[in-house]
């Protein structure tokens, strides 16, 4: 065994792992058949380095100081005064708070839409291509596009909602300065840019699933809907299971909706749709302190972890209880 | 050997592009006043607001007097945002204008925190430009070792605007002297407001927002947030207190439209009636013009307000360190603020000047928008009293933090002692380390 491992692999690196048996005559391709994965996989985790653990890493250094943008190159130590001072924030609560309520209003509605719509797409329609491919369009539309367009709708004096509202008798709505309307507002934005993607991600975990389970089912007399419960959602629940992972984390950094929909970083007259990444952006780029910027950054990046974490656990909970 | 050999030569030829590319970029972008001399300048200007270079004419007439020099502007609405991108463009050393405009609420900001990211117009050989200006125009934008970082533009001496069709329709007199009596005080114009919304349509407010009033009504004090030594006093000063109580109860007497100023809605309703006042410094009379547009011509009129006096805003040109042709950026700062081109431009946009020459010439200026209001008259008799306001680091900060408040009384019904406590934690967040 030690004689077929080149001697500068095995320097200082304890006892080699146990390489599967192979001819002797071919030990020198295998050196490079050994490397050769590193070589291909090396680009990425050098590109992560640069741009995702130097970052992460100096973001956590910069957060334990006082560092303002307009004196940048200043940096004076504060310790855990960041953190603490966020505790101490009732802004810093309620930003996690809306970032909690915008992420059920949006996550949720989105998700079943996508079930439903994947569904029904899954059909023999004519012209399905055609839909599906509509789908993504409103992934495909930039988030500054799609939300000017529904702050206009959602105007309150001049929106389309109000007018529509008003023309049927209602009261017409502030959509901007109310909280639940507010949030509903910059949730349906989040809603209708990432249904499509989800309900096509469905789709293809549906077509997975094999046909002779819902023929099967169907000869058991089962309808519809009820092949929709006990053969396509057990059948996707691996795929449902990442769509909420993904849309999770979507939420949690949610930014560009709330930041566009008022056009100012406070996220509303009174914070009230203030998430998590605006008042990051809020802290570092309308107030210039980049220290406290920083510590948010880290405080989110945790909180991700955490609910990832969460996630896998009840995925994992449910696997078992259901087998 | 042959395929070698082609290498080479590909290899010689690459190189040999990438020099030459180099070289000429290097020419273009080398030393601004070198080649300026001869060839083409396109200068950038970023600005907020409305200054109003632009629409009265000014660039075009420049070009022509330097028909090697082009000049493009870009500009944003709304101050607060202007300077939060300033901010990250300084901080970030990239992305900034030749010439960029400065609010008077952050000029003393800039001066004590960042005089070293722009350049001393002194150095430019325009070190007096300030020089015919009022006074304390021109001392708020030097630095205590004597570097004059702006060329000082316009100032903002507060009148009314008002809509002579709406007032008639509500049976209000239209006539300016009698208008001024009125409302010779806020509680004046507060009482001529419920009295107007009375009588008007519903949905037809008599002003636009608590905001303006608060700025306008702050803006006739001496001292504001920070006193002549530099401490915070906004949260102790009596008469920042009073604008407060008074935008308050412009709220609660149902005499605002609610609409926050320098968004699209605020925008749109000035066509369409939803206020039939503004508080009115200067400069706003440009921004009425460009959003009403001609259409509204005649509707509009301005009389003397409440107090005859006060001073906001007002703005600042100034060179930054990374500007890429600083004696031509010079060049065009000291023309557009000479005072033959403040006359100018007052007369067509309606921006006050701070050159005292063009202050004592446009005195007679009517405006046939404005009904032909004498505006020389109302807004020079308005700077006349105007006191010399002192600047405080967090100037621009502070006011937005207390208008924004004032928008969380009268948008959401938030109770205004929490709203109060609301922009002084706000103050504290954004100022406070």
């Amino acid at each position: 065994m030690a004689t077929t491992t080149p001697p500068a692999l095995s320097a200082g690196r304890g006892p080699e792992p146990p390489v599967p048996a192979a001819p002797a005559a071919k030990g020198r391709p295998r050196r490079s058949g050994r490397l050769a994965p590193y070589g291909f996989v090396a680009p990425f985790f050098v590109l992560f380095a640069a741009f995702g653990l130097f970052p992460l890493l100096y973001t956590a250094y910069v957060s334990l100081h006082r560092v303002e943008l307009q004196t940048a190159d200043r940096m004076d130590w504060l310790g855990l005064q960041n953190y603490t001072r966020l505790l101490d924030d009732p802004f810093f609560w309620k930003a996690l708070g809306n970032t909690f309520t915008i992420g059920v209003l949006s996550t949720v509605p989105q998700l079943l839409m996508a079930l439903g719509l994947a569904h029904l797409l899954n059909y023999r329609l004519r012209g399905r291509t055609f839909f599906r491919v509509a789908m993504l369009l409103p992934y495909a539309t930039s988030v500054a596009a799609a939300t000017l367009v529904f702050a206009q709708l959602f105007g309150r004096d001049y929106g389309l909602i109000n007018w529509v509202l008003s023309s049927v008798g209602l009261h017409p709505v502030d959509w901007q300065a109310e909280t639940w309307a507010s949030q509903v507002g910059v949730s349906t934005i989040v809603t209708w840019r990432w249904t499509g993607y989800n309900a096509l991600i469905y789709l293809a975990g549906m077509q997975a699933i094999p046909g002779e389970l819902y023929e099967s089912a169907a000869m058991d007399g089962a309808n519809r809907w009820q092949q929709f419960r006990h053969v396509t959602i057990p059948g996707l629940r691996p795929t449902i299971v990442f769509t909420v992972v993904v849309s999770t984390i979507g939420a949690t950094q949610l930014f560009g909706e709330p930041l566009l929909y008022e056009g100012s970083s406070r996220g509303g007259i009174s914070h009230q749709y203030q998430t998590l990444g605006l008042y990051l952006y809020e802290q570092g780029w309308s107030f210039f302190h980049l220290g406290r910027a920083a510590a948010v950054a880290w405080v989110m990046f945790l909180l991700i972890v955490v609910l990832a974490l969460l996630n896998a656990a009840i995925a994992a909970r449910r696997n078992r209880t259901d087998r | 050997m042959r395929p070698f050999r082609t290498r080479r030569t590909a290899t010689a030829a690459a190189a040999t592009v990438l020099a030459t590319g180099l070289l000429v970029t290097g020419c273009g972008s080398g030393g601004g006043s070198a080649d300026a001399a001869g060839g083409k300048v396109t200068l950038t200007v970023d600005l907020f607001g409305t200054f109003g270079f632009k629409e009265a004419g000014l660039y075009e007439e420049y070009t022509q007097l330097h028909p090697n020099v082009t000049i493009k502007q870009t500009d944003t609405q709304d101050e607060g945002q202007y300077w939060q991108t300033l901010q990250t463009k300084l901080a970030g050393g990239g992305g900034l204008a030749d010439i960029q405009g400065l609010e008077v609420g952050r000029v003393a900001s800039v001066v004590r925190n960042q005089a070293d990211k722009f350049t001393d117009l002194g150095s430019l050989g325009i070190g007096g430009v300030n020089d015919g200006l009022v006074p304390w125009k021109g001392a708020a934008v030097k630095t205590a070792d004597g570097k004059v970082l702006g060329a000082g533009t316009d100032i903002g001496p507060e009148a009314i605007c008002f809509r002579t069709d709406l007032f008639k329709a509500a049976g209000l007199p239209t006539d300016r002297a009698e208008l001024a009596a009125k409302w010779s005080t806020w509680q004046g114009y507060l009482e001529l407001g419920r009295s107007y919304v009375g009588k008007a349509q519903p949905g037809n407010a008599w002003t636009d927002s608590a905001a303006g009033m608060f700025t306008a009504e702050v803006g006739q004090q001496k001292v504001r947030y920070a006193d002549e030594g530099g401490k915070a006093v906004h949260d102790s000063n009596p008469a920042v207190k009073n604008a407060w109580q008074d935008s308050v109860t412009l709220v609660t007497d149902g005499l605002s439209a609610k609409l926050p100023q320098w968004t699209p809605e605020w925008n749109k309703a000035f066509t369409t009636g939803k206020f039939a006042t503004l508080s009115c410094p200067a400069w706003m009379i440009g921004y009425i013009k460009g959003q009403a547009g001609q259409a509204a011509s005649g509707t509009w009129d301005v009389a003397p307000g409440p107090g005859r006096t006060g001073n906001w805003g007002g703005s600042y040109l100034t060179v930054p360190k990374t500007a890429k042709h600083p004696k031509e950026a010079a060049q065009l700062i000291a023309w557009l603020t000479a005072k033959e081109q403040q006359a100018k431009l007052f007369t067509k946009q309606g921006s006050f000047p701070s050159s005292t020459g063009a202050q004592a010439e446009i005195k007679s200026v009517t405006d046939p928008y404005f009904n032909n209001a004498p505006i020389g008259e109302i807004f020079s008799e308005s700077a006349a009293n105007m006191p010399a306001q002192v600047l405080g680091t967090e100037d621009g900060v502070i006011g937005k933090a207390f208008t924004d408040a004032l928008g969380e009384v009268e948008r959401t019904g938030t109770a205004p002692a929490t709203a109060w406590q609301h922009a002084l934690d706000n103050i504290k967040k954004a100022a406070g380390n």
